[in-house]
């Protein structure tokens, strides 16, 4: 039997002792962002926040790809979608993510071929099911993401399916961190790393983040007790004033990564300048298609235009992003924007800040 | 970024130029591409993310970790509640 | 079978056939001939009782022998738009009858009579409504009621997307005490009849664009029984309700608004089979949000709580009941989930689709 399957990582007792080794260690109050909406998801699904020390404040980072994505790219794809010889195909996560005006879910029920996908490699077998039809995949997605549909895109290219095209939106972390740590509101003293992002990319990047921004980054995954071992970790840094590259996912992540993956990554993406809603331009933070592969680029085939459009002005969500301001600091929170009727992308997605403030609750004594 | 699931590669094949192969999570099985790991050998553990390998999971790592754990029991003891770690 | 209130009468639309269609075709909803041997062919010769046979406009229930003093009669209705129409578990035909004859157990009534409409798509299968017919035969003998009215239509191709059956249902349940969702007083026992998510599961890979395997199949089964066996063992049960679209979560949190209780949940209690938690895992989906068809609900005084446990367990259809949580009162409605490290979040209700994510 495996040491590998999730029931080990989620052991109460397992959890217990991370937790009592937090609270032994814990002189002061401590910032720490983790940038990947999994983590987010987890810690509120296991409750992990109520669980450690007072003083210790997790702040959820820009790391829900879904929530970054420019306005101007879901704007795209609702053009794109609502064309009559289009099959428009997305992960799920992307359906009920607020455009301008209408979002995914809404064009499908006006009439719009959407559907959702599980693997990018479902849409290239739509594609190659429906000749007469233009199939369109939405890239979103951070690093993890990316090895699927640069692969997506090689097997197009091999099988002569010439009907598949990406929206390029995805986005890569140590951009976004630099980002988030040059700012002068800076708050966040440690980082827990992506840690699926890092099975494929490895961990090596960070060292020059940690040691310019003298940042503590530990390698965190997604079970409470990979979570709990990641904060464990950054809060011995931080108590010690160290600021190195830890890894506290070693049965998933090396230092180098999936030297595989990259070379797919590399082959077919190359690191453009992209749009983060909320935050605006990080140079180099986004990748798009390399030249020999630009026939899979859907603006190669459809006349979309570049518009500046206007966020709701209630919306502060690129100040929750970046973790300068808490969903209770906006005033639209729970009154004009809950995940009924969100007004940004952080109310959407099951695990962007907003939304997790808006249901997780406080039990109401 | 996020999910992220272990499974066991039980079958390896090509298709259409594609390495591909089936995963079994316990009880459910489904279709993963492993051209990101194509010196996977079947009984080997996967990280699968949108039907696609991420990395080869490793058992001694795993084991180790949970290893690092049981020590914690002991540090415990030596450094109740407010002490700092040497 | 009632008629339809409007045949065309403007002359023959399509010849007749010369030979046994393979296809229901718009001539089969205008009353005339071809309608005629699809009730006869289709539908009386499977679902045939006398009510049905007699062919006419309307039903005759005599209720007069059948309702004793102090039931009153209760009613249901329900549309089915399910698609794939056909999934592991069931299909439905299957699902429509237990639909009906579930919405009645769970007043505690026991259903007697359902009656059911069926718009049909030009191009549809005779095999396949044969089958669906049949499906609902076999749970219509499996709940013990009659089906003694229908009606079929027609529409054109591209206009009702295979099948909508719609049905309703009569029985009749004892007067006091209610059961109904407003019942439900702090102190006590929630139990629930077996484990959850599978009907969900079964759907979603039946659709077949999640890419994944796996011997899950749709719990749907009538309920009737279970409800009947606990009553007479259990008569001061508070509610039933079967945890259909939205799941055990956004039930429970409807009931806890109309009760106003709060109902706190042991998270490691809640029968969950593996595979089905693996599907959640694999496609970021949470099993208490999905649809159960076959599963019930039981909230009672708890000093009945294991009474119900072992009737439940004596059925095949509640053999994994198990009590999952107790009714309190706090300053305001919750539905609140231990989870399995001892930490409490609240559960809300479901809004919209649970769609599969990979973040």
């Amino acid at each position: 039997m495996t040491t590998l399957t999730n029931a080990n990582f989620r052991s109460e007792e397992l959890t217990q002792k991370l937790v009592a080794s937090i609270r032994a260690i814990t002189t002061r109050p401590w910032n720490i962002m983790e940038i990947c909406g999994g983590q987010t998801h987890a810690i509120l699904q296991y409750g992990l926040d109520q669980l450690l020390p007072a003083g210790i404040q997790l702040i959820h980072g820009p790391g829900c790809p879904v929530c970054v994505t420019s306005l101007e790219s879901i704007e795209q794809a609702l053009k794109i979608a609502r064309q009559d010889d289009v099959i428009f195909t997305s992960f799920g996560d992307m359906l009920r993510v607020p455009g301008a005006g209408q979002d995914l879910f809404s064009a499908r029920a006006s009439g719009a071929d959407v559907r959702v996908v599980y693997s990018p490699m479902e849409a290239v077998k739509i594609a190659a099911l429906n000749s007469q039809k233009k199939v369109v995949f939405v890239a979103v997605g951070f690093e993890t993401t990316v090895p699927s549909i640069a692969q997506s895109v090689l097997h197009a290219k091999r099988n002569g399916i010439t009907n598949f095209t990406i929206l390029p939106a995805n986005v890569l972390v140590p951009p976004a961190m630099h980002a988030i740590l040059s700012s002068p509101e800076n708050r966040v003293q440690g980082f827990l790393a992506a840690g699926h992002v890092c099975a494929v990319m490895g961990y090596w990047e960070y060292e020059p983040i940690a040691a310019r921004y003298h940042t503590p980054i530990v390698v965190t995954g997604f079970e409470p007790v990979d979570i709990l071992n990641g904060i464990l970790m950054t809060v011995q840094q931080l108590e010690a004033g160290m600021h190195t590259v830890q890894n506290a996912y070693r049965r998933a992540v090396t230092r180098e990564g999936n030297l595989t993956a990259q070379g797919i990554i590399a082959q077919v993406f190359e690191p453009v300048d992209r749009n983060w809603r909320g935050i605006g331009l990080i140079p180099l933070s986004g990748l798009g298609l390399r030249p020999e592969f630009q026939t899979f680029d859907v603006h190669e085939h459809f006349e979309l235009g570049h518009e500046t459009l206007a966020e709701s002005p209630l919306c502060i969500a690129g100040s929750v992003l970046r973790g300068v301001a808490t969903p209770h600091d906006c005033p639209a929170f729970g009154r004009q924007c809950t995940p009924g009727t969100p007004l940004g992308a952080p109310m959407v997605s099951s695990e962007g800040a907003c939304a997790a403030y808006y249901r997780y609750q406080r039990v109401k004594a | 970024m996020c999910l992220g699931i272990p499974g066991q590669v039980t079958d390896i094949y090509d298709m259409e130029g594609t390495l591909m192969s089936k995963v079994d999570f316990g009880g459910v099985v489904q279709e993963v591409c492993v051209a990101t790991v194509p010196e996977v050998k079947v009984g080997q553990y996967v990280l699968v993310h949108a039907g696609f390998a991420l990395n080869i999971l490793s058992d001694q790592e795993a084991l180790e970790t949970i290893k690092l754990f049981e020590e914690l029991e002991k540090f415990n003891q030596e450094h109740p509640s407010g002490e700092q770690p040497e | 079978m009632t008629q339809a209130g409007y045949p065309e009468m403007q002359g023959p639309n399509c010849p007749l056939p010369i030979s046994k269609r393979e296809m229901v075709v718009i001539g089969h909803g205008s009353g005339g001939q071809l309608t005629h041997e699809l009730i006869r062919d289709v539908f009386q010769s499977r679902l045939g009782n006398p009510l049905l046979n007699a062919g006419n406009d309307s039903a005759l229930l005599d209720l007069s022998q059948a309702l004793p003093a102090g039931q009153r009669l209760v009613v249901s209705t329900d549309a089915h738009i399910v698609s794939p129409l056909f999934f592991p578990g069931g299909d439905i035909g299957r699902l429509s009858v237990c639909g009906t004859v579930n919405d009645l157990a769970m007043m505690g009534a026991q259903p007697r009579y359902l009656t059911a409409t069926f718009i049909i798509e030009e191009g549809f299968l005779i095999s396949d409504l044969e089958k669906i017919v049949d499906s609902m035969a076999a749970a219509c003998s499996e709940a013990r009621v009659q089906l003694v009215a229908a009606d079929t239509k027609v529409t054109e191709h591209g206009k009702s997307d295979g099948i909508f059956i719609s049905t309703t249902g009569i029985g009749w349940a004892r007067s006091t005490p209610r059961i109904a969702g407003d019942q439900a007083r702090p102190g006590d026992a929630v139990l629930v009849s077996g484990p959850m998510g599978n009907h969900g599961i079964a759907i979603a890979q039946a659709r077949g664009n999640l890419g994944f395997q796996s011997n899950v199949v749709s719990d749907t089964a009538p309920l009737n029984s279970l409800v009947g066996q606990l009553l007479a063992e259990v008569p001061n049960v508070h509610v039933f309700r079967d945890p259909t679209r939205g799941g055990l979560a956004t039930t429970l949190v409807e009931i806890s608004r109309q009760s106003s209780v709060t109902i706190e949940l042991d998270e490691k209690a809640i029968p969950i089979d593996p595979p089905v938690r693996v599907a959640c895992e694999l496609l970021g989906l949470d099993p208490l949000y999905l649809a159960n068809e076959g599963k019930m609900l039981v909230i009672l005084p708890a000093e009945f709580a294991y009474t119900a446990l072992r009737v439940l367990r004596a059925n095949p259809l509640g053999n994994q009941a198990a009590i999952i949580g107790h009714v309190t009162e706090r300053p305001q409605p919750q539905l609140l989930l231990k989870t399995t490290l001892g930490t409490t979040r609240v559960l809300e209700m479901l809004s919209g689709e649970m769609l599969p994510r990979i973040c």
